[in-house]
């Protein structure tokens, strides 16, 4: 189990989608190497998962774990944003209540 | 598809609102639904699904941005509308885009709605849904701040769901009753179809109405029509400048009740007449009502009794008091006596029940005492589309209708009652307060009576305790009718009589 667990919701495979895609695999790199795990939804082939999360907007992201659920909805083209979105703006120090689930 | 093809609409299946559309919402298009709030939008977007369901067979899907399925599934069920049933039976599908309070949400970058969009077209193709209704957009614009983009993005659903085939109802904010259509220029990809609801303070009276603005290539009825949200139903359209005048009229007679006043109009009332009684404070106006209702029971005709102005066991005992039995007669199922406060309701419900009452009871003659006891709870313009919609309902069903109206002053005058409905009311009689001699007596003239012959006099009545009797015509009095009786002398009668002669 990986310490962080983000969904990104896209409509098919549009630039925009692309583009939030790839923000975002830079992201994780840069500040989670290792410790997160992401599944892209494409909500013209899955939209009951859409409508199971309530989601309107596309790319939206939701941050599962760690609770509670975050989301951050645009191309994630500012890392900073996104960070302070899903509320990531430092990596949590390796002695509080997530370390059990450390790998 | 082609734009030959003419433009078909479907039955809403609310009450009235077809027959203001001349047949329904435009097939296959979205129509914009405007009002200001508390004007009845989403009621009308729901209503729209639930009677496609109860009465077409058509599923439907309800996207709502602003309250939450679970909220609208409460709210509904006062209108009987159980959603949650028609959703188990797959007829009916919420796309819940409502806020949630929990989801906290940071605006990153660009953005489309292309998951409403999906989550719509799956709840569509999950019921086979004909019918759709989006309630509000201005919630939409409220989550997402930039309306450019918000804009751009319903532009793509619109073109969606018409794509889709759908019928489709969209609601929109206004910020005043009378003024631009709707906010956020919404106008601009759904302005083929739009419909006003109003909603207006107007002398301390709330008014409901619904105009439709335009229905681009397809004709509908213009102005705006009362309509009325009621309890276990749901919205109902007044469509009263729509009711045709093609009324059958009858030769036939009806006995007023009272054979002296028969004599008078020539042998009793026209079958599917109206006849407006009309006087002061104590001059008889129940007590023709009562009779009116006796002379049909005692034909072995139904009769029906609206009472704004006096309960049940007040005219029960008047009736007594005048030898006539309305226990028997509602024992006897010949009788309903109907009794309500004017203040109760508003005038739209009071009209709407009174349908209801006269289509259930089907009877043949109706009097409504007093009629003039409505025009206090509602403005001028508001009382004359009751009294049109109601006179024009009573002779569409060929009933015989006496209508009593109160007069302000105790001598002469007329009422409000009289100036709005005095054209369309068939007969009208006066009675009338007459001075004689330091004592107040009762005087009655049959002022006009159309098709029909009649008695032109100012007769004496009485009052006893067998009813109503119609005495001599008062001769050597002038001025009864204006309130200011004079005494003539025979030798100025005499002088009047010859004016008029043919030698």
């Amino acid at each position: 189990m990986k310490e962080y667990i983000l969904k990104l919701y896209v409509t098919g495979q549009t630039p925009r989608a692309e583009r939030a895609i790839a923000n975002l695999r830079r992201l994780c790199e840069h500040e989670f190497a290792g410790r997160y795990e992401i599944e892209v939804i494409d909500v013209l082939e899955h939209p009951e998962l859409a409508e199971q999360e309530r989601i309107l907007a596309t790319p939206t992201l939701v941050r599962f774990l760690p609770p509670p659920l975050r989301r951050v909805i645009g191309d994630l083209s500012d890392s900073d944003k996104v960070l302070l979105g899903l509320d990531l703006s430092a990596p949590p120090p390796k002695a509080d209540n997530t370390g059990s689930r450390q790998p | 598809m082609t734009d030959i093809i003419a433009i078909t609409k479907i039955p809403s299946h609310i009450p009235g609102f077809d027959h203001v559309a001349d047949g329904g919402l435009p097939s296959g298009r979205t129509t914009l639904v405007c009002g200001t709030a508390g004007s009845a939008k989403t009621i009308l977007a729901a209503q729209f699904l639930a009677e496609g369901i109860r009465n077409a067979g058509e599923s439907g899907v309800f996207v709502t941005f602003e309250e939450s399925a679970a909220d609208i599934r409460l709210n509904m069920r006062g209108f009987g509308w159980d959603i949650a049933a028609w959703e188990a039976e797959g007829r009916w599908a919420f796309v819940d885009a409502s806020p949630e309070p929990s989801h906290e949400t940071v605006i990153v970058g660009d953005y489309d709605l292309g998951a409403l969009l999906a989550r719509i077209e799956h709840a569509v193709s999950r019921v086979g849904a004909k019918r759709l209704s989006m309630d509000s957009l201005g919630a939409i614009f409220t989550q997402f701040t930039d309306s450019t983009t918000v804009r751009r993005e319903m532009f793509h659903i619109a073109i969606a769901l018409k794509r889709l085939g759908l019928t489709a109802l969209l609601t929109a904010e206004r910020t005043a009753e009378y003024g631009e259509i709707a906010r956020y220029g919404v106008e601009e990809f759904v302005a083929d179809n739009v419909i006003i609801l109003r909603n207006v303070l107007e002398g301390e009276q709330r008014r409901r109405t619904l105009e439709i603005l335009k229905f681009r290539g397809t004709p509908h009825h213009k102005g705006e029509y009362p309509f009325s949200i009621i309890n276990g139903e749901g919205m109902v359209v007044i469509p009263l400048s729509a009711i045709e005048l093609k009324q059958k009229s009858s030769d036939v007679r009806a006995t007023s009740g009272s054979a002296d006043l028969d004599t008078m109009c020539g042998g009793g009332f026209f079958r599917d007449s109206i006849i407006l009684v009309s006087g002061a404070t104590g001059t008889g106006k129940t007590l023709m009502a009562t009779e009116f209702m006796a002379g049909g029971a005692n034909q072995d005709e139904r009769c029906l009794l609206f009472a704004f102005e006096e309960s049940r066991e007040q005219l029960f005992r008047n009736a007594r008091g005048w030898g006539v039995d309305f226990e028997r007669m509602e024992r006897e199922g010949k009788l309903n006596v109907v009794c309500a406060y004017p203040e109760s309701e508003g005038l739209e419900d009071h009209l709407i029940r009174m349908k209801r009452t006269i289509v259930s009871f089907a009877p043949q003659r109706v009097a409504v005492d007093s009629l003039s006891a409505l025009e206090r709870v509602s403005v001028p313009r508001g009382y004359r589309e009751f009294v049109i919609g109601l006179t024009s309902f009573i002779k569409h069903q060929e009933i015989t209708g006496m209508f009593t109206a109160t007069t302000p002053n105790l001598l002469g005058g007329e009422s409000v009652t009289e100036a709005h409905i005095s054209t369309i009311t068939d007969t009208i009689i006066l009675l009338r307060y007459v001075e004689m001699y330091g004592e107040m007596r009762r005087g009655l003239t049959v002022l006009k009576m159309r098709g029909s012959r009649h008695d032109k006099d100012i007769r004496e009545f009485t009052i006893d305790a067998r009813g109503m009797h119609i005495g001599k015509p008062f001769r050597e009095v002038t001025g009864i009718l204006a309130g200011v009786p004079r005494h003539a002398s025979g030798g100025e009668i005499e002088v009047i009589r010859h004016l008029f002669s043919n030698e």
